[in-house]
């Protein structure tokens, strides 16, 4: 794989992260249970969407075939995306999104801490610019899992079950492949599987505090990232996200 | 944390302190600006300060309003009531020297 191709996929795997997790997380706008969560979570889901923006601009350039941040959020169909298939998973309840945010917001302050030191200027730029986002993304659903999972016995019982679901999904996200080879040989991004040790010690933690238990398993769901299979859930995000350019191709307002 | 309508079902009540059906009402402060002061922006409801820091920053600083957020519970301030106007107000209400606008403020001196 040149490095080109892989640098492409790279970047559409940072973007595709924060755009199908942003949608995700726009989802709840109007719903949550209260107020100030709504408004909470309607901020994460913009800081993603507008991070998005910066990455497949990005990827776009690196390709070179014209594709701006646009066509490539709202062209491309589900096995062209190359998001972690944790981030693509259903909202559930409250619960089980700051569960599902918490889990990828402490992969992502990792990465983005460590594409600060990037040798592409460019990934270095939107990296500084994320993670001061990023940095507040994962402290408020970090207090949130603790504040459930140390909370009623209702709110245990829903995080465990959270927990429980979507702990077999955190392993793809360190899971190396060539793409993340070239990157390294390249200077451009770390291992993810470097990030592994300083993630469990974070979450763990994190989860001893809300008096959870981690499961056994080190079983890993994965296909994602490489687009290899994504789970059902990515077809019928698009299906609804990208509704308005395919119903009204080259729409704008 | 939890919805407001089962917060703390596993508290039960006491005389003193009855059990909790929603989040405590906070008020925000906010500084706008180094060497202004905090100023009431208005409240909202969480289950702890910390919280309700956070959420005051999710709701009151989106546009980069402010530099320092204060929250105090609303129940722990004490407010003087409409009905006592008279006697707390009315007598300085003729002593218009009180107001120091007999003096001229250089415009370089900025808020005061």
């Amino acid at each position: 794989m040149d490095r080109d191709a892989a640098f492409f996929e790279f970047v559409c795997r940072m973007g595709d992260n924060t755009l199908v997790l942003g949608h995700r997380v726009s989802e709840w706008c109007g719903h949550a249970p209260v107020l100030e969560e709504d408004i909470a979570l309607a901020n994460t889901a913009l800081d993603l969407i507008g991070q998005t923006q910066m990455w497949l601009d990005l990827a776009g350039e690196i390709e070179g075939k014209g594709r701006s941040a646009d066509d490539l959020a709202m062209l491309r169909d589900a096995w062209d995306f190359r998001n972690v298939l944790l981030a693509e998973q259903p909202n559930g309840d409250f619960g089980q999104t700051m569960m599902r945010q918490f889990l990828f917001d402490s992969f992502h302050l990792l990465m983005l801490e460590a594409l600060e030191g990037s040798t592409d200027e460019r990934v270095a730029g939107i990296a500084a610019k994320s993670v001061k986002e990023v940095r507040y993304h994962v402290e408020r659903s970090g207090d949130t899992v603790i504040g459930l999972g140390d909370g009623t016995s209702e709110s245990h019982t829903r995080m465990q079950a959270a927990l429980d679901l979507l702990w077999p999904y955190v392993g793809e996200m360190f899971q190396s492949d060539e793409v993340d080879a070239a990157m390294v040989e390249a200077g451009i991004a770390p291992d993810p599987a470097s990030l592994r040790p300083a993630y469990d010690t974070a979450v763990r933690g994190a989860l001893a505090d809300a008096t959870l238990t981690v499961p056994e398993s080190d079983f890993a769901h994965s296909g994602g990232k490489t687009g290899y299979r994504h789970s059902e859930h990515l077809g019928h995000i698009l299906t609804q996200m990208q509704w308005l350019q395919r119903a009204y191709p080259g729409a704008t307002w | 944390m939890s919805a407001p309508n089962s917060a703390y079902p596993d508290t039960p009540g006491t005389p003193e302190r009855p059990q909790r059906h929603e989040w405590p009402l906070w008020e925000v402060f906010i500084r706008g600006q180094h060497g202004m002061s905090h100023r009431h922006v208005g409240s909202l409801h969480a289950p702890d300060a910390e919280m309700a820091i956070k959420n005051a920053r999710d709701v009151y600083t989106r546009r980069n309003e402010g530099v320092s957020i204060w929250v105090v519970e609303a129940a722990h301030i004490a407010a003087s009531s409409p009905s006592e106007k008279g006697p707390l107000y009315e007598p300085s209400e003729s002593k218009v020297y009180r107001h120091p606008t007999f003096f001229d403020i250089p415009d370089d001196v900025g808020a005061m």
